[in-house]
């Protein structure tokens, strides 16, 4: 060993620890020892370990990969020595630069980060490089990092032999970022990802494994419907169940908090307990009225989504030779992440300790301070895995953390207490993706050329009323009821696109892909309808429509053929296609199928999606299949109903989860490109369902305009 | 009531009430939380372990009935089957939110002893007891296979 590197071990042992690489609140690039007041991401500790800080959570969709890989470029770091950890709710430091708040969705990890993280990891290498350089006595140009080893060409050193020095350097404002050229780990076919050991051999940890000294769990009795207030309980015959500890009203009077020393005892107590409800403002209908009542609704809009009118429109459709008239009707959707919602709190000497796999913390710091009259400070959130949300784990009004808090809270505060919910919970418990209902009517020429399109929503708002909306409600339009239908990239001429506010008491919330999830299969539909009018093919029908001078367009327009190509795709044959364009991301999807009778088997799909650079394809590619798979279940099967407001569907063996023998064969092409990076979490959804549908037709005749499928008569198999 | 379980080869004393799901037991009482919860009614599979080498859904399974058998949950894998698998899910990154993989896992594992060279159609039907709502099942499927490889060469 030489001089050097023993100064640099006794430095060690002296007590320095760890350089840490971050930004201010400002944004500026920071960089100090590990006792400096600095909220790092990036830490490089005295073992030489580097640590990439998560400023999004990990629900499986590959962020903790995707962060990683940035730092790990920027840095020259060994990949499979990086370890990972969650940032903590720290709204200043680790914010969503496109949301101004910290919190994960919209398929927007990846792109508000890129530019972040790389700056952290070049950053840090700057450091490690100029303190490198120092050390040798040689000039920074001669410096090379690989994989974790720095040389000058004739002596070697690990990361751990300069943080010392580095960290008594200023970081350059404006470190030097790699050209595409030089990367060695972004766009690497296959880079292990970071979250797979833990999740292969149960050390994984989620927030429904969290056990402390003394805890207690909880499960909420909540309203059998949407809306109704507790009036009364009686808790007698759960004071039977060994284990039972306690019932208490929420002060929200949204239900019942029952304490249990385990899982077990609590969920049995709150089967004995027997509550009375207020329901004068609860939902009472049942789906059918439901559906009648959107229908009624579309009759005269409330809103514009775009800048012609309903009427203006009407009076071009009334001279038209003929129309394509359709209605489309979408259920209610339960989310069903596999691990059910659970929230941990545990008081702290300075407020409390929350463990969550958090997805917003912004929010759900705000609502946990705000029910336990707290100050933010003092309270802690640790984030943990998130056995998928698809949505569900964020809600403006942090539903789950407000429960969490108040069963906390009753208990008088000096308990942990982990609230959980069960799997009926869950399925009962409502921010459903919204039932929608589209009216369409398409004016034609004698040749089949559009003339008019007169196109009719009604849903519920899934932001009014709620912290979101000034920023996604404009003049009264909730824009994500119309995402994707509003803002398409099909140059449709003289479209109309009126909206109207279902109003009921059953929340609703974003489901993985958000409007889209309705917006993209009745749009996609309608290509379809309209290609099959024209005796056209449904793939020419749509590049036709697409003005290539226009950079969106263009992309679109390259995954339609990426599809079409991939998939050997001939005009004629019995195959389904749609695409659609989400969070900035392009997909079209080929669909092939099996039919006996009204037995329905996929196939294969083939994907082709434009993310921009891809940073992690294997990645991209999981969450191509994940989406499809995520669309195919609910398309094929799902719905919530209710009757006379009280859910139907209780568990898995109503609200049947996509299995094994329904996935099907896919292929995923990454369209090559240099645009900045976006989103894949969502991206995939979308197109899947119509493609499906658009295959259903063109094997059977047979149009399916009311989801899910199988209320068309069609069983998959 | 006490009762004594042999869990991943070690004997372990434990209270709970008669009746008491295995799952349960496992996670809140030997704090062995590999084995998820995920809807309660045998029809996810996020909680199988297995019950003398038998893949079983310990969530309704009562905690008397493993008394005096073996029980395997994901910490406790320790056989080149296992090894196989862990390490086929590793190598074509199955995994997304993780949480029904330890069920995933254990159920492969029975198919595969049951089972070594699988076809299609054999892990469709095996596998179909596991829920997944990420959609991993392309790569559970092709790294079932990997493992078959694996053992087989």
């Amino acid at each position: 060993m030489s001089a050097q590197l023993s100064r640099r071990n006794f430095l060690k042992a002296a007590g320095a620890s760890a350089l840490l690489v971050g930004f201010t609140p400002r944004g500026l690039l920071a960089a100090g020892y590990e006792d400096s007041t600095l909220n790092p991401f990036v830490r490089i500790d005295s073992d030489g370990v580097v640590t990439v800080i998560l400023k999004h959570f990990e629900m499986g969709q590959g962020t903790s990969t995707g962060l990683t890989t940035l730092i790990a470029e920027e840095l020259d770091a060994d990949w499979a020595s990086v370890r990972i950890d969650f940032a903590p709710s720290d709204t200043a430091k680790y914010k969503n630069l496109l949301f101004g708040a910290q919190g994960t969705g919209g398929s927007t990890a990846i792109a508000n980060s890129f530019m972040q993280y790389r700056k952290a990891g070049a950053a840090a290498r700057d450091l490690l490089v100029r303190a490198a350089a120092e050390q040798w006595g040689v000039g920074v140009d001669r410096i090379r990092i690989d994989k974790g080893v720095i040389t000058d060409g004739q002596r070697t050193a690990g990361f751990a032999d300069v943080i010392h020095s580095a960290a008594r350097l200023e970081p350059n404002p404006e470190p030097q970022l790699k050209t595409p050229d030089q990367f060695k780990l972004i766009g690497k076919l296959k880079l292990p990802r970071k979250d797979s050991i833990a999740k292969t051999d149960g050390s994984a940890q989620f927030a429904m494994d969290v056990k402390l000294p003394g805890m207690v769990y909880a499960v909420i009795l909540r309203s059998p419907r949407f809306g109704g207030r507790l009036t009364g309980f009686n808790a007698d015959k759960a004071a039977e169940i060994a284990g039972f500890i306690d019932a208490k009203a929420l002060p929200n009077g949204a239900g019942v908090a029952v304490y249990g020393k385990n899982t077990w005892a609590a969920l049995k107590a709150r089967d004995a307990i027997t509550a009375e409800w207020d329901f004068s403002d609860a939902e009472m209908r049942s789906t059918g009225a439901l559906i009648e009542a959107h229908r009624e609704l579309t009759a005269a809009p409330q809103y514009q989504a775009r800048a012609l009118t309903t009427d203006a429109v009407q009076a071009r459709l009334s001279a038209a030779p003929r129309t394509l008239d359709a209605e489309f009707v979408f259920p209610f959707l339960a989310h069903s992440p596999m691990e059910p919602l659970v929230c941990v709190i545990e008081p702290t000497a300075s407020g409390v300790r929350v463990h969550d796999g958090c997805q917003f913390p912004t929010v759900a710091h705000g609502a946990l301070s705000s029910v336990l009259k707290l100050k933010p400070e003092q309270v802690e959130i640790k984030t943990l895995y998130a056995g998928g949300s698809f949505g569900r784990r964020t809600t403006p009004t942090a539903d789950y953390h407000v429960e969490a808090a108040m069963a906390f809270a009753l208990l008088g505060g000096k308990t942990p207490v982990k609230m959980l919910w069960s799997r009926e919970d869950d399925i009962h418990g409502g921010y459903y993706r919204p039932m929608a209902l589209h009216k369409a009517s398409i004016a034609l020429d004698a040749d089949g050329a559009i003339l008019g399109w007169d196109h009719r929503v009604a849903a519920k708002s899934i932001v009014k009323g709620s912290a979101f909306e000034s920023a996604l409600v404009h003049e009264g339009l909730d824009h994500t009821t119309v995402e994707g239908l509003a803002d398409t990239l099909y140059q449709v001429p003289n479209m109309a696109l009126g909206v109207s506010d279902f109003l009921s008491p059953v929340p609703v919330l974003w489901w993985r892909s958000v409007g889209n999830t309705h917006t993209a299969y009745v749009m996609e539909s309608l290509m379809d309808m309209l290609a099959h009018e024209r005796g056209e093919d449904p793939i020419a029908l749509r590049l036709s429509l697409l003005d290539r001078s226009n950079k969106e367009q263009a992309r679109m327009a390259g995954v339609i053929e990426a599809a079409r190509d991939m998939s050997g795709w001939q005009p004629g044959q019995k195959r389904g296609f749609a695409a659609h364009y989400s969070f900035n991301t392009f997909v079209a999807v080929v669909a092939d199928i099996t039919v006996e009778g009204n037995k329905v088997h996929v196939d294969k799909l083939h994907m082709a999606v434009d993310c921009g650079v891809a940073i992690n394809p294997d990645v991209i590619r999981a969450q191509m299949e994940g989406g499809a798979g995520y669309a195919l279940g609910a398309i094929m099967r799902n719905e919530i109903t209710l009757d006379q407001g009280l859910v139907v569907q209780d568990n898995f063996p109503q609200y049947l989860p996509l299995r094994m023998p329904d996935m099907p064969e896919i292929a995923v092409t990454i369209v090559p490109s240099a645009e900045p990076p976006t989103g894949v979490g969502e991206p995939g959804v979308p197109p899947t369902g119509p493609a499906l549908a658009n295959a259903i037709f063109a094997v059977t005749g047979k149009r399916i305009t009311e989801l899910p499928m199988t209320t068309a008569g069609f069983s998959f198999v | 009531m006490e009762y004594q379980l042999k869990i991943n080869g070690r004997m372990r004393s434990l209270n709970a009430e008669p009746g008491t799901p295995l799952l349960w037991v496992i996670r809140d009482e030997l704090a062995l939380t590999g084995t998820k919860f995920g809807c309660g009614v045998a029809s996810c599979g996020a909680c199988t372990i297995h019950l003398n080498g038998n893949p079983t859904r310990s969530c309704i399974t009562p905690v008397e009935s493993a008394v005096g058998g073996e029980i395997t949950t994901i910490e406790g894998l320790d056989d080149p089957i296992s090894a196989a698998v862990q390490s086929a899910w590793r190598e074509k990154d199955v995994v997304q939110c993780g949480y029904c993989q330890s069920g995933q896992i254990m159920s492969a594992v029975g198919l595969l002893r049951q089972n070594p060279r699988p076809s299609d159609e054999q892990i469709d039907s095996f596998m179909s007891g596991n829920v997944c709502r990420c959609a991993t099942y392309v790569r559970i499927k092709d790294a079932i296979k990997l493992a078959s490889d694996t053992l087989e060469a």
